[in-house]
């Protein structure tokens, strides 16, 4: 009855760590902004936690950078079992304006798997806290990819299905039989 | 003394009232001057890649798959919203919409994928788009593979006046 009642009580508090992989500080004030008396974040459960081992969710902020990428893959490996990553701001989603310098790996998902992703440079404080409600199951997300074409050929001399590639880079396959 | 001490404080808290935002629940909309993501308006585009140029993130992708079309891909991912593709944008075609609420668990879903008609150069084989209304009303009416938009012009005053079109470009005729 006890676990029952704990699982019923502490299931949707989520414990955060708070990890700068070598952001520039934007998204780490808006993170602790979010934890102010202003938006109250901890009426969702949400509680900043010192170690990853104590933690739920992990924050990441900032890119993966080429010194720091080993330090976050422990800290993520030393949080317990149902984990979950945020990717907060844009250098954590996408690898953030210095994405191709010497010393930025990429966006963290290349060291770690990230659940959520909330872009902005920095993100609002709403906006996070948009992303927490997303990630609760509060609302839905309002955001669907868009796709617009201006004409279709009447003869089909180039077919969408063909574009290959990761959303890093798109190249169409077919492209020299045209 | 401690007592009293807490008491008033609970009296400026009780005056204080409730200050939390009860944000997720109400709406909270973003200040005038806020630069949300970028919304690509595939009827004003006209494919000159300069938003692709002067992104500093490097994130708005252009590449001609054949011919005709010629695909912009802004992925969103890494976008800064500095708003300089809106900036340099000609036909104001992009703008900073105040939409912040952007949050996803699939980063695909950031993207914007446009395809755009270009027309051919007869002489280069590469596509442009007319550069002007008028250019691209003439185009029009000769395209027989485009039935929707197909329409002739007849008679065009403007065209054929001495008189430019707009004032700060001289169309010279022979």
């Amino acid at each position: 009855m006890f676990k029952s009642l704990c699982e019923k009580m502490f299931g949707r508090s989520l414990w955060v760590y708070h990890a700068n992989s070598g952001g520039c500080n934007g998204c780490d004030i808006e993170v602790l902004n979010v934890l102010t008396p202003y938006y109250d974040v901890e009426r969702f459960g949400i509680k900043l936690v010192g170690s990853p081992r104590h933690a739920d969710v992990m924050l990441c902020q900032g890119p993966a950078l080429r010194a720091t990428a080993q330090a976050l893959r422990r800290a993520y490996e030393a949080m317990p079992a149902p984990k979950l990553v945020f990717a907060i701001g844009s250098c954590a989603c996408g690898g953030g304006i210095w994405h191709d310098t010497y010393a930025v790996l990429g966006p963290v998902e290349m060291v770690l798997p990230v659940n959520f992703y909330i872009p902005g440079c920095p993100p609002r404080p709403e906006a996070i806290i948009y992303g927490v409600a997303v990630a609760l199951g509060l609302i839905d997300k309002k955001v669907a990819p868009v796709r617009f074409e201006q004409l279709k050929l009447p003869i089909p001399r180039y077919h969408p299905a063909d574009l290959r590639g990761t959303d890093e880079m798109v190249v169409y396959e077919k492209a020299e039989k045209l | 003394m401690s007592l009293l001490s807490k008491a008033k404080e609970a009296i400026i808290c009780l005056k204080a009232g409730r200050v939390t935002l009860g944000y997720p629940a109400e709406a909270r909309p973003a200040p005038t001057n806020f630069r949300g993501r970028p919304i690509f308006d595939p009827t004003k585009c006209i494919g000159c890649a300069g938003c692709a140029n002067n992104c500093p993130a490097g994130e708005i992708l252009i590449f001609d798959v054949c011919q005709e079309i010629r695909v912009l891909h802004y992925l969103g991912r890494r976008c800064t919203y500095c708003g300089r593709c809106a900036d340099v944008c000609p036909e104001k075609a992009i703008t900073m919409s105040q939409d912040f609420e952007t949050a996803t668990d699939q980063i695909g879903d950031l993207q914007q994928h446009l395809e755009l008609f270009m027309s051919t150069c007869q002489r280069c084989g590469r596509c442009f788009k007319e550069p002007s209304p008028l250019e691209q009303l003439k185009l029009k009416g000769y395209r027989a593979d485009d039935l929707e938009n197909q329409r002739v012009i007849l008679r065009s005053e403007a065209y054929l006046g001495n008189e430019p079109v707009v004032d700060d470009i001289n169309i010279e005729l022979d």
